[in-house]
């Protein structure tokens, strides 16, 4: 297992107003999506349990190029990963946030 | 004086040496060896039909039962490396040299033989090459086919599955070669006649039927949403875009979410009569809600596919049948079609490096090409115009009299940036460079040389190589598509906008895409159950793929 924490300030809040939204499942090249309206409306925070160990550099650029895109201010998002391929993660990190602005 | 009929007269004798084993054409399963052992010489060219699909089993296990005393050192000329037989004539010294073109599920262990030394390799081939060398420096000295039936008189019916048959007794009854066919059942009457027995010398009744791979079938069940993705970019940034009516398609779960979106997505955007009405392919299951849907007109098939026979029946309008009403498929043609007949080639492959060239072959696979590089090749012979083809020659042209103008074939790549375990798509280098060098290859085992890929599709988006204008624009095309894998993140950002900006790249959100619609409820069929609902229970899947 190999733990990952990163943080980004954003441009704005996430609109919308749910309070927390999950997403995926914990299953081979899938991953688990929690998401959580709990912090400054400027923050977010990315955390990631992964059974691959090695791929920090390619979390990490997923995971600025969603806050880039999303500005989910506010979230602390929690991933559960399965093996997931970058692709599927990014595509689970989009649909989390869209849960949480309806 | 000018001997010029020693090759019939030893033909005449291979013969002679294997009706002591016969009753009149007919050997039974039990004698296969001997038959083996009398028609066959040392050093003999064979071809030991395995195909893509079926596979002339029993003549493979007798073949390889033989006394490598006795029979050694043949050359083996046969466009599928399927069975476990098929390489075990060399572990033996029964085979020594082969020339193929297709090796899929054995094509770690090939590797293996390769590196060891045991096989004498000629060259990877692609199916028509190898069918062309058959009737130029590879004819064949002994065939031996399979077929579903047989009479006495050697009438052989193939059944849908004729696929490489009609060549491989061509070009060695024609010129002094033996032919052994091994069928199912011998009959009184053969259902229609695929090849006639006067180019067949014996007929072996199998000990069971020849076996047939299920190659084309695919899950819509193990579908993802990133495929449905690619799928769509696909739909909306190539074929409607180009206005593709005539094409094939590869064998990926890609293509296969293509033709389960057509009846849902690309319903929607209006396209039904103007992409995708006739295809050389073989009957893929995943079809079915297309053409039960009227998208479709013409399908002519390599091959058949396990499970499809009934449907093909009750479909004569779209599919090509014989007098008894089955399907009669031709490798040769179908491969010539795809070559000449179709606007587009669209499948995938297992690397691409910064220039565009792909290969299936990894280190430790030797895959073999089958018809891809065939069909994603663009023919300089083609001499007939249509819209598609007309728009990809000026897209590429760069000098030149725009009246000497000719169009250009749409080859397509369609992948996912990472394959199974995190193994990235893009690499700076392909593998085959590495297993050539190993194993003293002449050329290099390239699947689809650069300058014949038109475009890239990945979920990043599609990459049009034709508007690129020198090698660093196409690598940073490349490099644009190529998501978060090593080659994807070394790209040059301010670059790849500027190419997005001349709409070499398009992103998803260029072609009013979002990424978040591509939804498996978009999938025409879900399950293969629904696939067999579709066919109003005409489709009968294998075993393996019914988990209801």
């Amino acid at each position: 297992m190999e733990s990952l924490t990163f943080r980004h300030t954003t441009r704005k809040p996430l609109p919308g107003s749910v309070p927390n939204a999950i997403t995926g499942v914990v299953a081979s090249g899938n991953l688990e999506i929690l998401l959580e309206r709990v912090l400054a409306p400027d923050a977010c925070e990315v955390a990631i349990e992964t059974p691959i160990a090695g791929y920090g550099d390619v979390w990490e650029a997923v995971v600025a190029d969603f806050v880039a895109r999303a500005q989910p201010g506010g979230l602390r998002i929690s991933i559960n990963d399965g093996g997931a391929r970058p692709d599927t993660v990014s595509l689970r990190l989009l649909q989390g946030a869209r849960l949480m602005e309806a | 004086m000018t001997e010029w009929r020693g090759e019939r007269r030893a033909r005449d004798a291979r013969i002679a040496a294997g009706r002591a084993h016969a009753t009149g054409k007919v050997v039974p399963a039990v004698a296969v060896v001997d038959l083996l052992e009398a028609i066959l010489r040392p050093g003999d060219r064979v071809c030991l039909e395995g195909d893509n699909q079926k596979q002339a089993d029993c003549l493979a296990r007798g073949l390889s039962a033989c006394d490598p005393g006795k029979i050694h050192d043949l050359h083996m000329v046969q466009s599928g490396i399927v069975l476990p037989e098929h390489l075990d004539v060399f572990e033996t010294g029964i085979a020594k040299r082969l020339d193929y073109s297709y090796s899929g599920p054995q094509g770690a262990r090939i590797a293996k033989m390769l590196y060891g030394g045991q096989i004498e390799l000629g060259a990877v081939h692609t199916y028509l090459e190898l069918f062309a060398r058959y009737f130029v420096d590879l004819t064949p000295n002994v065939a031996l086919i399979a077929g579903v039936s047989a009479d006495r008189e050697g009438n052989l019916y193939t059944g849908p599955n004729t696929e490489d048959t009609p060549t491989v007794v061509e070009a060695t009854a024609f010129k002094n070669g033996v032919v052994v066919a091994q069928v199912n059942e011998i009959v009184d009457r053969v259902p229609r006649v695929d090849i006639p027995g006067d180019r067949v010398d014996f007929v072996v009744e199998a000990d069971r039927p020849f076996y047939v791979e299920p190659l084309f079938t695919r899950d819509p069940a193990a579908m993802t949403e990133t495929q449905i993705l690619i799928a769509m970019m696909a739909i909306k940034g190539i074929y409607a875009e180009y206005g593709i009516r005539r094409l094939n398609h590869g064998i990926g779960f890609g293509t296969a979410a293509i033709e389960l979106l057509l009846p849902t997505y690309g319903e929607k955007l209006g396209l039904k009569g103007k992409i995708a009405t006739h295809w050389a392919l073989n009957p893929h299951p995943t079809l079915i809600p297309a053409i039960e849907s009227g998208w479709v007109k013409q399908v002519h098939c390599f091959g058949s596919e396990v499970g499809m026979d009934r449907y093909i029946r009750e479909r004569p309008d779209i599919f090509f049948t014989g007098a008894d009403g089955s399907l009669r498929s031709n490798r040769a043609f179908c491969q010539t079609a795809g070559l000449y007949a179709c606007d587009m080639f669209i499948g995938a492959t297992l690397q691409i490096d910064l220039s565009g060239h792909s290969s299936t072959i990894t280190q430790s696979r030797v895959a073999g090409f089958g018809g891809a590089p065939n069909m994603g090749s663009d023919p300089h012979g083609r001499r007939h115009p249509s819209d598609a083809w007309m728009k990809a020659g000026r897209e590429g042209q760069i000098v030149g009299d725009p009246a000497l103008m000719r169009g250009r074939k749409l080859v397509v790549q369609l992948v996912e940036t990472f394959g199974d375990k995190l193994v990235p798509t893009f690499v700076e280098q392909l593998d085959a460079l590495e297993l050539a060098r190993k194993i003293g290859l002449e050329l290099a085992p390239v699947m689809i040389y650069a300058d014949d890929v038109t475009h890239i599709v990945t979920e990043e988006g599609i990459a049009n190589l034709l508007l690129c204008r020198d090698v660093d624009e196409r690598e940073q095309a490349i490099r644009g598509v190529a998501g978060y894998t090593a080659v994807g993140r070394g790209r040059d950002r301010a670059k790849v906008e500027e190419l997005r900006a001349r709409g070499i790249i398009r992103r998803p959100e260029d072609l009013g895409i979002e990424p978040l619609d591509a939804d498996r409820a978009l999938l025409a069929a879900k399950s293969i159950k629904d696939l067999v609902h579709w066919s109003g229970g005409l489709y009968e899947p294998p075993a393996k793929f019914r988990n209801w």
